[in-house]
């Protein structure tokens, strides 16, 4: 006979508050769960207990689920962050070797590509081997930055399935990022969502020396950018409005909900084309 | 083969199909309070529909493993006893949770699969164990989780051949997993459970006394 407790023994029938019980507790082997916790009082028959188990396994997978998945789209915000610094320090050390490979050999050039073509050459002094491994460097930070937009593909669908789709993967994680999270962002109002990113412009503003910025980080969707001037800003409206509903639908269902993407596309179909009429 | 009670095949739409009673999970066509059960979407579906000797009679009380969103671990529910209902990723266990809220005896666990203990201290022995877990090493999961089986238990099992090596030939990998298998259990029956599912086998076995 085994002496392991099941998951009831210390939990209060009347509470059943037995999320630390079913998710830490451990047994070697399985028992007679419902015949040991009818024993012990804990339920009146076998039925009871079966209710009771209902209630806690649903409550604490319910809690459980929440918990896991907040902290996955903490990881996607790392990832995005991380995936911006690498671009940008990639840039900022192009530039520098640009510079310098310029004077050191007769080809120019600039960016990830010339850094590249300096990285691939046979180095024939100290400082040659020193721009070499300048240029590697470019190079390594360049690909980490693409690997790195791999993996928020593949992950953002899983955060956030509703907001990646609409949104492009990269755009969900930066607008998830910008909030502090998924649950921050869905909760914004769409009209926040709409300047996420344009911090600096909606401030200036406030203070009264600016108009009000008409997009944040959403003018890189195809939506917004690809309208014209004039309609930008209904276009970033219409745009910011399905992806703070996206956002919700991620974060308190999880459910595909491709209707909401098919919404969108009528609406900036209906604004582009006013555009024409006009 | 006969069906265990609380499955029956139904007509829907003029089209003969297994079907069980109970809520409604997704958008699956219920006609007269049964539900379509479509084997393309469920690997105990395709092992019903290619014959397997599940020995199920309805009724007993069952440990699913990798019970995902919990489509087919609805229908087991439906015609089974209490159904323990295990998952691992967050993302389809919301999912489950929800097939359960609707459900008296289904109690779904965020729990993996290959790491019984963590799970032994709420699951009972049961007379049968449904294993479709797509990680590689499915036999070492239906290894560590033979504990759970009475004597006379039945495991159904669905091998997925891509999970343990996408390159070698399923036949291949489906030998390895049954060898692996036999050291505690007797294979009772096996079939491919193509054309609903590619690349995967079906199998039957009980514990070895």
């Amino acid at each position: 006979m085994t002496t392991d407790t099941g998951w009831f023994e210390g939990v209060d029938p009347d509470d059943l508050d037995a999320r630390d019980a079913i998710e830490n507790g451990t047994a070697e082997s399985p028992a007679a769960w419902p015949d040991r916790a009818v024993e012990s009082g804990f339920a009146e028959d076998e039925d009871d207990y079966y209710d009771k188990l209902r209630e806690a396994t649903i409550e604490t997978a319910r809690e459980a689920v929440a918990e896991r998945e907040r902290a996955d789209d903490q990881q996607l915000v790392h990832a995005v962050r991380a995936m911006d610094d690498c671009e940008r320090t990639a840039n900022e050390l192009a530039e520098r070797v640009a510079e310098w490979g310029g004077s050191r050999i007769s080809e120019t050039g600039g960016g990830v590509a010339f850094a590249r073509e300096i990285a691939d050459r046979e180095p024939d002094s100290d400082l040659d081997e020193q721009l070499r491994a300048l240029a590697e460097q470019v190079v390594s930070l360049d690909e980490r930055a693409t690997e790195l937009r791999t993996s928020i593909e593949r992950f953002a669908p899983e955060v956030a399935p509703n907001l990646a789709s609409m949104a492009g993967p990269v755009l969900a994680a930066r607008l998830i990022a910008l909030s502090g999270g998924l649950k921050q962002l869905a909760r914004s109002t769409s009209g926040t969502v709409q300047v996420l990113g344009a911090e600096d412009a909606l401030f200036a503003h406030l203070r009264g020396n600016a108009p009000s910025p008409k997009h944040g980080v959403i003018y890189t969707h195809e939506y917004v950018r690809g309208t014209d001037p004039d309609h930008r800003g209904s276009a970033a409206r219409a745009l910011a409005g399905k992806l703070t509903l996206a956002a919700r639908v991620d974060y308190y269902s999880g459910e595909r909900r491709p209707e909401l993407e098919a919404e969108l596309d009528d609406r900036i179909e209906t604004i582009r084309t006013r555009g024409e009429s006009e | 083969m006969s069906l265990p009670e609380g499955v029956q095949r139904r007509s829907f739409d003029g089209q003969e199909s297994l079907a069980t009673r109970g809520p409604q999970v997704s958008e699956e066509p219920i006609v007269d309070g049964w539900r379509r059960w479509d084997p393309d979407r469920s690997k105990v579906g395709a092992m019903f529909e290619h014959g397997l000797d599940h020995g199920l009679d309805g009724g007993e009380r069952v440990l699913y493993l990798g019970a995902a969103s919990g489509t087919t671990a609805s229908h087991v529910a439906d015609f089974a006893g209490p159904t323990y209902a295990v998952e691992f990723a967050p993302r389809p266990t919301r999912d489950l949770i929800e097939v359960a809220a609707d459900r008296e005896r289904l109690f779904p666990l965020l729990k993996d699969a290959r790491k019984p203990e963590t799970y032994a201290h709420v699951v009972e022995p049961v007379e049968v164990v449904i294993q479709d877990v797509a990680t590689r090493g499915q036999a070492e999961v239906a290894l560590a989780n033979r504990q759970f089986l009475e004597r006379d238990g039945r495991l159904l099992m669905a091998i997925k051949a891509r999970s343990e090596d996408v390159t070698a030939d399923p036949e291949a990998v489906f030998e390895d997993v049954c060898e692996t298998l036999e050291s505690s259990y007797e294979i009772l029956d096996r079939a491919r459970l193509e054309p609903y599912h590619d690349d995967h086998l079906g199998l039957i076995a009980t514990p070895r006394q």
